[in-house]
């Protein structure tokens, strides 16, 4: 069986994310039209939310995938830390725009319904406070990215960011459990089959989750192989200059 | 074919609409930019290869 860190070298990456990506990319677009479609158009609305409730299938998901790509974010970046792997810091990187546009339609999204829910489009409640600081976290780790031109300094900075940014990716989700108290409901899937929502809404949740979690994979092999090609270039240009 | 949204309609379009924007451009931002980055690379590499001996 081939090992992990074979991934470490970018040819072996380009050419195996190259195979992935039409495959990943199409599942995740696969995923995405019937998820939404079913949900949109072919779900009831709710007896209390009305049809607010069509709004989960945007909502959850993206929240889920915006805590799990920062998650992500931290191993690449403990890799880099530990074994110095170039394309594990360079797919931290690539992941990071990504997550905060979850980010961002998480918090749309639930401002979006919490104004005819809650009568506001925020409150300070934990998980909606604690969210808000992760997307701060996501912009303060791209600008570091931007900020730093040696990109070994970058990568270590932005790692320790990432780890600093983690307990607030745990908080968010979390915070409810850690201070019980806020407007923001429990989960809406869970393990335990009384908390989750009914099948009718359950199901297009599954494929819509399902879909943003391959969108996001195929955009971090797509952006991972722009930053290791971007990477190429400095290193071409810098040879250049010195001969 | 278009559900009947009741009240909350311009809340479940807002949301819908926004958040497909989002993604989209996301998806787009990534594809220009590789693009951008693939051509300069290119450019650079030929350049190499021409001062080549």
């Amino acid at each position: 069986m081939s090992s992990l860190w074979e991934y470490a070298n970018p040819r072996k990456f380009m050419s195996t994310s190259t195979t992935l990506l039409p495959w990943v990319s199409a599942i995740a677009g696969l995923c995405l039209v019937v998820g939404l479609v079913w949900g949109f158009f072919f779900t009831p609305d709710d007896f209390r939310q009305g049809s607010t409730v069509k709004i989960i299938y945007l909502h959850v998901p993206a929240a889920i995938m915006a805590i799990n790509a920062w998650l992500m974010m931290l191993v690449a970046s403990l890799v880099w830390v530990i074994r110095r792997h170039h394309v594990s810091a360079l797919a931290a990187k690539a992941a990071a725009p990504v997550g905060m546009i979850f980010t961002l339609i998480a918090l749309y999204t639930g401002a979006v319904w919490g104004q005819p829910m809650w009568g506001s489009w925020w409150e300070w409640d934990p998980r909606l406070t604690s969210f808000l600081i992760l997307f701060l976290f996501y912009l303060g780790y791209i600008a570091l990215w931007e900020a730093v031109d040696n990109p070994d300094s970058a990568a270590d900075l932005t790692s320790v960011l990432c780890l600093v940014g983690s307990v607030f990716a745990i908080i968010s989700r979390y915070a409810l459990l850690f201070w019980n108290q806020g407007l923001h409901q429990g989960a809406s899937l869970s393990l335990d089959a009384e908390e989750n929502v009914a099948d009718v809404f359950w199901y297009p949740l599954l494929i819509c989750i399902a879909g943003f979690g391959f969108l996001f994979l195929a955009l971090v092999l797509y952006r991972t192989q722009t930053e290791i090609r971007a990477r190429r270039v400095k290193a071409l240009i810098a040879q250049e200059r010195m001969t | 074919m278009m559900p009947d949204l009741g009240r909350y309609a311009t809340e479940v379009l807002m949301a819908y609409g926004g958040s497909i924007a989002l993604l989209i451009a996301i998806v787009a931002a990534s594809i220009w930019k590789a693009r951008r980055v693939k051509r300069r690379l290119e450019v650079v590499e030929a350049r190499r290869e021409e001062k080549r001996p």
